[in-house]
């Protein structure tokens, strides 16, 4: 339990520092898990270049969804659009430095689905993004 | 008879397990699922080790011997609900399938566009989804008997829809997240008044309460095997003679027809004009162990066990800063169930840290989303209680949630 909720997760989930919302923005997108109903939205802005230079992600879920959206927006920014085609949920993991059963990695693996299915520019969040 | 729960727990072969090292289960789940008795596994095993065969049709001894263990759950089920007959309890997977038979039998054949089904604001999806698909299908018009602050059924407002000529009205004996018993005799005797026909969803209440439907006088009663001890994918329906009667069958194949031509067929008598296909047979056997394994216990003496332990156990929450309880605060005018929620603690993280302690609580919307919505709340976590529950799973609970707070706060 105590890996579970690792100081840094709840430090995120607490004080997380990319919460909020961009106005202007160039791509937004937003989803739920209809599991549990947590829900998320990011914001991004994007140079010419394709490099990610803001991001800001809002919703409600539990710690895990909220902390490992944080987690993944403060990896992305200097990044290419194209590097988050890339990501995983090994990153996602990685980033949160713990092991999670198959119901809780539903809830960590949200902000990277809904990221990445804007990026691509789809109607809906699936489960084939991140495997 | 003083009710022995710490005997009663040493026929739940899985209360003795532990769920991790060290840790031993703590089941507070049970108003999803109820564990299950010796009584009710041996009663299956047994069936697949001496009597497999299909059954009705077979001549042979085995096929006789499953037919009769089918048969006789079935009269073990009707004695326990107080059915006036076997022929009046179906067979299904569970309480969905029986509302979903009833929707889409007795709803398709009676329902026509504009006419109104009443339903409540605390229904299970099961109680509400057929409903929504009836209504794209057919146009019917669906009104919803709200629920007061306190999580009670606004019962003024339901006398107000009564006076607009409904045809059914479908509601739930005892809500899965409140624990609000309804007032369910009264509610129908209302609903007859105006001409409606009834439809009680007993998932919750016949496993906690038990049910006599003659006394409540419902015309149909659905509920599951799995929430009363016995075994998933079997439940039934209860229906007046006279209305399963007039149905047209829901399921077509086998064993629900009296003679098949190539081009036509006639539907089979109750109940098996409603049982098509080969039914969980083992499954059966289980259910009526389980119902033995209540009438043995004693209904009234299990409600009063599960009044005691609620009435702790919101006496308990209750004191927990922060914690709010969803539904009626008295244990008189609930079942063994207690929702809640924690200061902003999402209810997935009180479930997972709960479970780090072995106590398995439930976390989500309960399949009541409109409920949870009406609430102004996403979700909530569930703790609920039964035959088997204690005070000493209560008093592990409360610090299992402190130290929630501890990790939140």
């Amino acid at each position: 339990m105590d890996d579970l909720y690792r100081e840094v997760i709840i430090e995120h989930y607490k004080n997380p520092a990319y919460r909020g919302s961009l106005d202007p923005h160039d791509l937004s997108f937003e989803d739920s898990n209809p599991l549990c109903g947590d829900h998320i939205r990011i914001d991004l802005r994007v140079d010419e270049k394709g490099m990610i230079t803001d991001a800001r992600f809002d919703g409600h879920g539990c710690a895990i969804s909220q902390a490992s959206a944080d987690l993944l927006l403060e990896s992305i920014v200097g990044k290419k659009l194209d590097d988050v085609k890339a990501l995983n949920k090994d990153h996602i993991l990685e980033l949160l430095g713990i092991e999670l059963g198959p119901v809780r990695l539903k809830c960590a693996l949200l902000s990277l689905k809904v990221l990445k299915a804007g990026v691509y520019g789809m109607s809906s969040a699936t489960d084939e993004l991140v495997e | 008879m003083t009710y022995d729960v710490n005997q009663v727990r040493k026929d739940f072969p899985i209360l003795e397990r532990e769920i991790r090292p060290g840790v031993k289960l703590v089941y507070l789940d049970s108003t999803a699922t109820a564990q299950k008795p010796d009584a009710v596994i041996e009663a299956m095993d047994d069936y697949y080790r001496q009597s497999n065969a299909n059954i009705h049709r077979g001549v042979h001894a085995l096929a006789e011997e499953a037919t009769t263990l089918y048969e006789k759950s079935r009269e073990k089920i009707a004695d326990f609900i107080n059915a006036p007959s076997a022929r009046q309890v179906i067979y299904t997977r569970n309480t969905t399938e029986s509302i979903n038979l009833v929707a889409y039998s007795w709803g398709r054949a009676n329902l026509h566009s504009g006419d109104l089904v009443i339903l409540t604001e605390m229904e299970h999806h099961s109680n509400l989804v057929p409903w929504h698909m009836l209504s794209e299908e057919k146009g019917i018009r669906l009104e919803f008997i709200p629920v007061t602050a306190e999580g009670l059924l606004d019962l003024d407002v339901y006398r107000t829809l009564l006076e607009q000529n409904p045809r059914l009205v479908a509601f739930t004996h005892m809500s899965n997240v409140l624990g609000t018993v309804n007032p369910a005799a009264e509610m129908i005797k209302l609903a007859h008044q105006a001409g409606a026909v009834t439809l009680l969803d007993a998932a919750q209440s016949i496993p906690h309460l038990g049910v006599d439907v003659q006394s409540l006088d419902a015309d149909f009663v659905a509920f599951s095997a799995h929430k009363m001890v016995g075994p998933t994918g079997i439940g039934a329906l209860y229906g007046k003679e006279d209305v399963l009667e007039r149905m047209p069958p829901f399921l077509g194949g086998g064993d629900m027809i009296k003679v098949v031509k190539l081009r036509s067929f006639k539907p089979n008598d109750l109940p098996y004009k409603f049982e098509a296909g080969t039914p969980a047979i083992a499954e059966t056997t289980g259910f009526g162990a389980a119902v033995d394994y209540l009438s043995k216990l004693g209904m009234e003496n299990i409600a009063r066990h599960e009044h005691e332990i609620t009435e702790y156990a919101l006496e308990r929450l209750e004191e927990i800063p922060g914690l709010k309880l969803m539904g009626p605060l008295s244990a008189d005018k609930k079942g063994g169930v207690a929702a809640f929620t924690l200061d902003q603690v999402h209810p997935h993280d009180v479930a997972q840290i709960l479970d780090g302690d072995g106590i398995a609580v439930r976390a989500g919307h309960h399949c009541a989303q409109p409920l949870h919505e009406k609430f102004g709340i996403p979700a909530s976590t569930r703790a609920s209680f039964y035959l088997y529950s204690t005070k000493e799973e209560v008093d592990l609970l409360v610090e299992g949630i402190y130290k929630v707070k501890r990790y939140f706060g």
